[in-house]
């Protein structure tokens, strides 16, 4: 039955997950919400994961989170439902590019679709700040300042100041550097 | 040599050597299709890129299928896209029934707590990128701010703000357009 369910659920992300591999993420977000295959931390473990292998970020996501909820044939299963979509879409598509690429309402309607990805995205990323880098519980104990990772906060800082001042920079890099950091401080 | 392989085995180089997916994979999508096996053009390339990228699933796969239905149709397509999921499905499951039997190491956990930093960092990148290229005008930022807000008060599926997006970029074009042909009338 599970096998049954990420196939669904898959072709889902697949079929709507519209911009590239960490559109996948959101989706996957709202999965743990619903499912107990896996949870916000272990999707960021996921994430980290795809961006430190090689292949597409979402092909490598969806296989991990295949993996994690019904083993190896849960990843071939998911990563198969994934793509399924897309391959007759293109299929489509490819016949009728030039006509495709101009169409006035699939550019329209592309319009809108972007800046609520980009929203999607953000939500999926404030996901993960909750928790990583704060602790909202803590509010109710030990007042506001306590809401704050103050660790994970510098290395966060640090980490966007060196992302931002070296664009080319890998992110396999930031996560070594963040690995590390992590060991050392014992976080 | 059968095409349908070359067609597999190229895609698996692509899917095997490029890190992190989407506009990554552009050079060595280039290495392969246009400049050894001249499947295509760069044009098409980027045309297949530009496409790739507004509609649904990870953005190599749908290139894959692209280049594939060029070469060979419909099988080929299957050939080219199974070549670049294939080095994600082998790659990932070792990786995930490795890092299953360590995942209570202390050591693994403080590395991974560090991590998850880093993917915040990736996201807020992959955010402040998205939103250079996506927010374009006021509508764009009512959008973003509007599902941004909705996701804060209600748990709804990311397709409800996929189709909800698409008919306002559609209402908003068609409104903008017959607007342009009532001012033309007028004039």
């Amino acid at each position: 039955m599970t096998y049954v369910l990420l196939f669904w659920e898959f072709l889902k992300v697949g079929l709507f997950a519209v911009g590239g591999g960490l559109a996948t993420i959101p989706f996957l977000q709202e999965m743990t919400t619903r499912y107990d295959w896996f949870d916000t931390a272990m999707l960021a473990n996921m994430i980290a994961v795809g961006e430190s292998t090689p292949g597409p970020i979402g092909v490598n996501v969806a296989t991990y989170a295949g993996i994690t909820a019904g083993g190896i044939p849960g990843g071939f299963v998911a990563t198969f439902a994934l793509t399924l979509p897309s391959y007759l879409i293109i299929l489509v598509v490819a016949r009728i590019l030039q006509k495709f690429r101009s169409n006035f309402y699939v550019n329209a309607a592309f319009s809108g679709i972007r800046p609520v990805v980009t929203a999607l995205i953000a939500y999926a990323g404030w996901g993960m700040v909750e928790l990583s880098l704060v602790d909202l519980g803590a509010f109710e104990t030990g007042g506001l300042l306590s809401v704050f990772l103050w660790p994970q906060l510098v290395l966060f800082g640090v980490l966007f100041f060196v992302s931002r001042k070296w664009k080319k920079l890998h992110p396999i890099a930031l996560i070594a550097i963040a690995a590390v950091v992590g060991i050392v401080l014992k976080l | 040599m059968n095409a349908y392989l070359d067609l597999y085995t190229s895609f698996f180089r692509i899917g095997a050597f490029t890190f992190g997916g989407g506009y990554a994979m552009l050079p060595m999508i280039q290495k392969e299709i246009v400049e050894k096996h001249k499947w295509a053009s760069d044009e098409e390339v980027m045309d297949y890129f530009a496409v790739a990228q507004c509609t649904p699933g990870v953005i190599s796969v749908n290139c894959a299928t692209f280049v594939g239905t060029k070469v060979k149709g419909a099988l080929g397509a299957a050939a080219a896209t199974f070549g670049v999921i294939s080095p994600p499905l082998i790659i990932i499951s070792i990786i995930a029934l490795v890092l299953q039997s360590f995942a209570d190491l202390p050591v693994v956990q403080h590395a991974f707590n560090g991590i998850r930093v880093a993917v915040c960092v990736l996201i807020l990148n992959a955010v402040i990128k998205l939103w250079k290229s996506n927010i374009k005008k006021a509508l764009h930022i009512i959008v973003f701010g509007v599902a941004f807000v909705i996701m804060f008060l209600v748990k709804l599926s990311p397709i409800f703000y996929v189709v909800v997006a698409a008919i306002v970029g559609i209402l908003d074009c068609v409104i903008a357009r017959n607007q342009g042909r009532k001012a033309g009338k007028d004039a």
